[in-house]
Parts: C-alpha cells; sequence; structure tokens
C-alpha cells in the first residue's frame, strides 16, 4: 500500500511544479492562423525569428476562419487565443459584435506605411491572397484563360473545382456571364443578379465539384481529378515550387485581406501587440511573401521584395488588371441570406 | 396507519412490517438511482432544455432597444409610429452607439431583412441631434428607411421575448409583414426536404444493415461457441477503429483511382472508372460499414437466447425447415431487430461525418446544417430550431415504434 501512495503524492508534487514552472514562465502566445502553406510561412517569416528575438514562445494552432469558438470564449471570458488570422467580412463583422479589441496604432506602426485596405478598427492587414483559376498546364493543350472558359463544358471536359459557398462562387458566375468586374457587386446587389448568378451556375453544376480547404484543389488538379478550378494563388506557387505545372489565370481574380486580430480579453493582450507589431514590419512580411505569393500590406516590405517576385503577387499592376475587389460590406450584409440560397441550391 | 395496525392485531402488523421493510428497500434503491438521475439532468435534460429554449428565444432586440419596444408596445402598426417612440428609440441609441448589444440586434433583424444591420448600424453612429431637432427629423434625416412603417413592424415583431422564426425557418415558412405565415419561395426552401432525405437515408441505410446483418448473427448464434468467438472478434474490430480512419479509407478504396476501380477496369467489368465516393452510393456503403456492429449486436443477444428446442420441435412435428424459421425462429427474434433497428436508425438521423467526408452537397443530413450554424453563421437560434425538429420527428418516430413493435408488443408474440 505504501509504495502507490508515495507514488501518487510524488506525481501530484511534481505534476504541481510542472503548472507553476508554466505559469511562471508564461512567454507565451497562442496565435492561430489558416494552416497548410500559410502556417509554414507564417513560422519562418514571423514565429521563429520573433521567438528567437523576444524569448516569447509561439504555440501555432489552425482553424478554418470559423468563428463560433471565438464567440464562444469571448462570452465565457476563457479566452485562450491570444492573436488570429481572420478574413475581411469576419473581421468586420466581429468587431461591430464586440469578439475583437479596438487596435490602438500607436503600438503596431504608422498606418501611412500600409495600404489602405489594410487598416481597420480592430484589425491589421498581414497580407492580400487572390481567388484565382488554376489549370494543370501538363494534362490541357488548349489553355483557358477566363471564367467564360471554366463555363466551357465542350472545349474542356471533365470536373472543374469552386469553393463551397456562396462568396467568390456568385461573383465568378457573375464575371463568367460578361458582367464587367467594376459592376459585379452592384449586380449581385440586386435580385436579378442574384438569379443571374444561381442560373449561370446551373449550367455547369454536374460539373461542379466542391472542395473546402485551400489545399485541396492543387491536390486535385494534379491527381487529375479536376480539370480546372478556383484556387488560391499562394497555395498554387507552393505547388510551382514543389515542381508541379499548375498555371494560374490572373484575369477574373478576387482579391481581398486577411487580417490580425486580437480577441477581446485576452490575458497576453501586450503581448500580442508586441507580437502584432513585429509581424507588421517590413523584414518579416517581406520573408512571408518570399516564402508563399501573398502580397505584403507594409508597403515597404513591397519595395523592399525582389521585382521577380513581385510578379507573383496578387499586388502586381499587371494582375489586377481585370481583377475583382472582394466587397467586405455587401458580404456582411448579405453573406447570410446568400450562404442559405446557395445552401438550398447546392443541396437540390 | 399506525392505529389501524394496533387495533387489528397480529397479522395485519405483520404485513405493515412488510410494507416498511420494503419501503426501506425502495428509499434504497432510489438513493443508488441518484446520482444517475442527478447526472442524467446536468448533462442530458438541461443541455436539451436550454437547447429548446434557444430555438424560440430572442432577446436580443430587447436588450438593445428597451426604451424603443416598451414604446412600441402601445402602437397601432398602421401609421407611422408617433414622436415618443422616435424620442425613445434615439435614447436607446445614444446609450449603445458602438456596444456589440445594438451589433446583436442589428444581426437578428438582418437575418429578417438582409441589409437591415446596416440601416440600424449607420442610424446609430450617424445620429447626429441639432439643438431643437425633433429626433424623428434627425432619425430621418440619416436613415429614411425608418420613414417606412415596415420597418417598424420588424422592430415591434421582435420585441418579444420568444420567437418563431426560427422554427417557422427550420420548417421552410416565412412570417409576412402582416402577420402572416406563408411558404418560403422555392429556391430558398431547403429544412423540408432536408429532413425528407434524412429519414429516406436512415430508412435505407438502417434496410441494409438488417439485410446484412441478420444473417451474420445468425450465424454467429449458430456457429460453435470458438469459432462465434472469433467471428465475434471480426464484426467488433471495425469498433475500436476511429470512424475517420474508416471513413479516410473508404475515400482511398473507392476514389477514381482506387484500388476497386482499378481492379473492374483490369478485369474488364467497367472500360471507365466509376464514380464510387462523393455520391449517395458511398455514403450508404461507408454508414452501413460503421453501423452493422450496431445491429448485429442486439440481434445476436437476442438470438442466443433463443432455445434451439423450440426449432426442432417444430421440425419434429412436421414443419418444413423454412416455416419453422419463419413461423417460430424470426418472431422470437423481433425484439431484436426492433432494437437493432431503432438503434441504427436513431443514430442514422444524427450522422455527420460520414455524408460531410464522402458525400456531395446533395448527400447532406439535417446535422450538417446543425454544424453549419452553429459554426459557420454563428446563428445558434438556427442551429437549435433544426435540431428540435429533428430530435420532435425523432421522437414521433419512436413513439410509432414503441406503439407498434416496441417491449410491449414483442413480448406478446410467444410460440404457440
Amino acid at each position: 500500500m505504501q509504495t502507490p501512495k508515495t507514488l501518487v503524492i510524488l506525481a501530484l508534487a511534481l505534476s504541481t511544479t510542472a503548472f507553476v514552472a508554466a505559469r511562471a514562465n508564461a512567454e507565451e502566445l497562442t496565435v492561430i492562423s489558416f494552416g497548410g502553406a500559410v502556417q509554414k510561412a507564417q513560422e519562418k517569416a514571423y514565429y521563429e525569428p520573433f521567438s528567437k528575438e523576444t524569448g516569447i514562445k509561439i504555440v501555432a494552432g489552425e482553424y478554418n476562419g470559423e468563428q463560433a469558438k471565438i464567440k464562444a470564449m469571448v462570452d465565457t471570458k476563457n479566452v485562450t487565443w491570444d492573436v488570429v488570422e481572420l478574413e475581411s467580412a469576419e473581421l468586420y463583422r466581429g468587431c461591430e459584435e464586440g469578439l475583437y479589441e479596438q487596435l490602438d496604432f500607436a503600438k503596431i506602426g504608422d498606418t501611412k506605411n500600409f495600404v489602405p485596405k489594410a487598416v481597420s478598427e480592430c484589425g491589421i492587414g498581414t497580407f492580400v491572397w487572390s481567388t484565382v483559376l488554376a489549370y494543370d498546364a501538363d494534362k490541357l493543350t488548349t489553355r483557358p484563360a477566363s471564367w467564360q472558359d471554366f463555363w466551357d463544358v465542350r472545349k474542356f471536359p471533365g470536373k472543374r473545382g469552386l469553393r463551397k459557398g456562396a462568396k467568390f462562387t456568385l461573383e465568378i458566375a457573375l464575371l463568367a456571364d460578361g458582367v464587367k468586374p467594376a459592376d459585379v457587386y452592384t449586380v449581385l446587389g440586386t435580385k436579378e443578379g442574384v438569379e443571374r448568378a444561381f442560373a449561370k451556375l446551373d449550367q455547369i453544376k454536374p460539373n461542379l465539384q466542391w472542395w473546402e480547404a485551400g489545399a485541396q484543389p492543387p491536390q486535385m488538379l494534379a491527381a487529375g481529378d479536376l480539370v480546372m478550378s478556383s484556387a488560391y494563388n499562394g497555395r498554387i506557387a507552393t505547388a510551382q515550387k514543389e515542381g508541379k505545372n499548375l498555371k494560374i489565370v490572373w484575369s477574373g481574380s478576387i482579391y481581398d485581406a486577411d487580417h490580425w486580430a486580437i480577441p477581446t480579453g485576452t490575458p497576453k493582450q501586450a503581448l500580442a501587440y508586441k507580437f502584432i507589431a513585429f509581424a507588421s514590419s517590413p523584414g518579416p512580411q517581406k520573408v512571408y511573401s518570399s516564402e508563399i505569393a501573398y502580397g505584403p500590406t507594409n508597403l515597404k516590405a513591397v519595395e523592399a521584395l525582389d521585382p521577380k517576385r513581385v510578379a507573383d503577387l496578387p499586388t502586381a499592376p499587371k494582375n489586377l488588371e481585370g481583377a475583382v475587389a472582394s466587397n467586405t460590406q455587401f458580404w456582411v450584409e448579405h453573406g447570410e441570406e446568400l450562404e442559405q440560397r446557395f445552401n438550398a441550391w447546392a443541396a437540390k | 396507519m399506525s392505529v389501524a395496525i394496533e387495533m387489528d392485531g397480529g397479522v395485519p402488523n405483520l404485513k405493515a412490517r412488510l410494507r416498511r421493510a420494503e419501503r426501506l428497500t425502495k428509499l434504497k434503491y432510489i438513493g443508488l438511482i441518484i446520482p444517475l438521475a442527478l447526472f442524467l439532468l446536468v448533462t442530458f435534460l438541461w443541455p436539451i432544455g436550454s437547447l429548446l429554449y434557444r430555438a424560440v428565444a430572442n432577446p436580443e432586440v430587447i436588450e438593445a432597444l428597451p426604451r424603443t419596444t416598451q414604446a412600441l408596445r402601445g402602437w397601432d402598426g398602421e401609421t407611422l409610429p408617433g414622436d415618443d417612440v422616435f424620442d425613445a428609440f434615439a435614447g436607446d441609441l445614444d446609450g449603445n452607439r458602438r456596444s456589440p448589444v445594438l451589433a446583436g440586434a442589428a444581426k437578428r433583424l438582418n437575418m429578417e431583412e438582409p441589409g437591415f444591420r446596416s440601416v440600424l448600424i449607420n442610424t446609430a453612429r450617424k445620429l447626429d441631434r441639432q439643438p431643437g431637432q425633433s429626433a424623428k427629423d434627425a432619425i430621418l434625416a440619416v436613415e429614411p428607411r425608418w420613414g417606412d412603417v415596415s420597418a417598424w413592424r420588424l422592430v415591434a415583431r421582435n420585441g418579444q421575448l420568444v420567437t418563431p422564426f426560427y422554427i417557422l425557418s427550420a420548417l421552410d415558412l416565412r412570417i409576412t409583414d402582416d402577420g402572416a405565415i406563408v411558404r418560403a419561395p422555392d429556391d430558398q426552401a431547403i429544412y423540408v426536404e432536408i429532413l425528407l432525405r434524412t429519414l429516406w437515408m436512415s430508412v435505407v441505410v438502417t434496410a441494409l444493415c438488417m439485410l446484412l446483418g441478420y444473417p451474420l448473427a445468425y450465424l454467429l448464434a449458430q456457429v460453435s461457441t470458438g469459432t462465434g468467438n472469433l467471428l465475434m472478434i471480426l464484426v467488433l474490430l471495425p469498433f475500436w477503429t476511429s470512424v475517420l480512419v474508416r471513413v479516410a479509407a473508404w475515400i482511398v478504396l473507392l476514389q477514381k483511382e482506387g484500388p476497386i476501380n482499378k481492379a473492374m477496369l483490369a478485369l474488364g467489368l467497367i472500360t471507365e472508372p466509376l464514380q464510387l465516393v462523393f455520391n449517395r452510393f458511398g455514403v450508404y456503403i461507408a454508414m452501413v460499414h460503421i453501423l452493422l456492429p450496431f445491429v448485429v449486436l442486439p440481434l445476436y443477444a437476442v438470438m442466443k437466447s433463443i432455445k434451439p428446442a423450440y426449432v426442432r420441435a417444430a421440425i419434429s412435428l412436421g414443419a418444413p425447415p423454412f416455416s419453422a424459421f419463419w413461423k417460430i425462429y424470426f418472431p422470437l427474434s423481433l425484439p431484436g431487430v426492433g432494437a437493432g433497428g431503432l438503434l441504427v436508425f436513431i443514430l442514422c438521423m444524427g450522422y455527420y461525418i460520414t455524408p460531410a467526408l464522402l458525400g456531395s452537397p446533395r448527400e447532406q443530413m439535417a446535422s450538417y446544417f446543425v454544424a453549419f450554424y452553429t459554426n459557420e453563421t454563428i446563428n445558434w437560434g438556427m442551429a437549435a430550431a433544426l435540431s428540435a425538429v429533428l430530435l420532435s420527428a425523432t421522437m414521433i418516430l419512436y413513439v410509432i415504434y414503441a406503439r407498434h413493435f416496441g417491449p410491449a408488443r414483442a413480448n406478446q408474440i410467444t410460440p404457440r
């Protein structure tokens, strides 16, 4: 009897010391991003150098942008995520609903150094990404040049991939139907415009395959499951670096920014600011954009980048021709309605 | 009571003592059950109760606009509200211009009228009352939408603590501006179809499980114990593997370049790879695979308890083997069929991960949409309403089952 009791006490004592030690050594920061290739680049550009410089350990996590967990944390005042990466619409909505702290930019950097879209009440843009048309050049002899070709089932037989959801899908449908990039959201704001987008999608519904995670399209394209697909440009560029002959059509691409934000009530706010300030400075942003083909938000980082690299980024002037800027306001207002409509349409 | 006992002497006294002893045992039983009862209450009934409440709860607008909703109580709903309402509204907005509470109300109203979010938020942010200007003029100057009766009807409708909105939406119904309940337009109606699909897929999976599981359980019950145990391990083996692993394994097996398609191509059975996954077929295969043990185990337990003597007696009395099985064995195994079928059916009704991974949007069942509203749009009212509808559908089916095939019924079926 004696031995187990001693053991239990010993184990208890040990775990308490470990716990206390972890407490005392509280220099840890939980940063949540979209994972995959994005996270790999963030590790190299932000997490590792930041830890080296400050001694603060970064606990890196990933998610797919779902806000439920953050809301639950903020509501129960038990916030364990200190910094999160967000898409624009979620940031905007979460900011209004009090999920994210209003940022004090004095602690981050001069707002003049950032592209205008990057600065908002609760977030600082960290990179610009784009949804593009991608295909495998080894498998297609004739090359698609636009979303019109995406719809041309006769010229390019086979399955096509789109991101599951209304956002971007409806814009793409309207672009394919001949709407000018500048008019996409005006048209989509009307009832007829929504009808038009869904009618256009109906034309290729049997040929569509939906994807959800950004890592899927390059895989499916390379495996030959898809003849072409919408995809995040950075993922395609990463696959190119791995030797896949995937190609990007920039015309008709839809670009948006991802942001850093601080969930309301995290006990490590000061550290969170420190991290965000570091990750928004030109040096690390330059490393990030060299690792993955997403555009920096810090203008000084753009200047410092290799011009050859800049040509791969969504922010390159050539790539912005015929591109659509994602309209956050539109999606904040119509997101729920259109997502529901999309679900109803897709489930039939 | 004690008086009666004393009066009647010896024998009733014994009765009373017996009763007391029984009462004591009963109390002991209750004492033993209490922890379980409490556990069920805390982990089961209370969460379900709060879930059901969430499906009708509507606190957002009242929290954000307490004075406005109060003032709107006396409004006729036909003409534009009077100055008192506008004053109350301006007062409410002054109190919480940038508060999350207001955003909550904006989100709630936006569900019923897309675009209303910015009407409310803009009014709150831009409202700037000049000295001498009435609240009405100031509000209308910022946002002319408030000059429309329908905007006020929307707010008034949500001035109640409970709303039928979520439940109605989960049944593809809408409430119009004047309070009538109408069917949702075809292009937005979805949940009734999803519910029917959930039921149908559950019926198919249950039937397939039964078709495969019944002969298997019969075999298990008939063979010697040694062989039986070995076969049982084979049945249980998948049980010890994570569902996700099994689903992933099916993707590998069934995909276009997968071994099954390749084998069939090599054998010349097909000339083009078949689409076996990301459709109904793949979902059925994986669900039947995962749920099969749930039908085999109860069937096996029941079949093991059927004495072989009954069937032998029937045969010795001249019944052909099939009719001995059908008239004697099968009715005796019905409780197992009922229990296994019900178990699988109810599990199917709430299935999520397999259709989500192996199906196309056309295979998604009700739980998928519960997850969608919980995680992605954070519309917990809608998630709760869909769960409530699913729960009621399951309960109704259970009651029907209990009436017709329940334990009480099954026990009546005895060999004649």
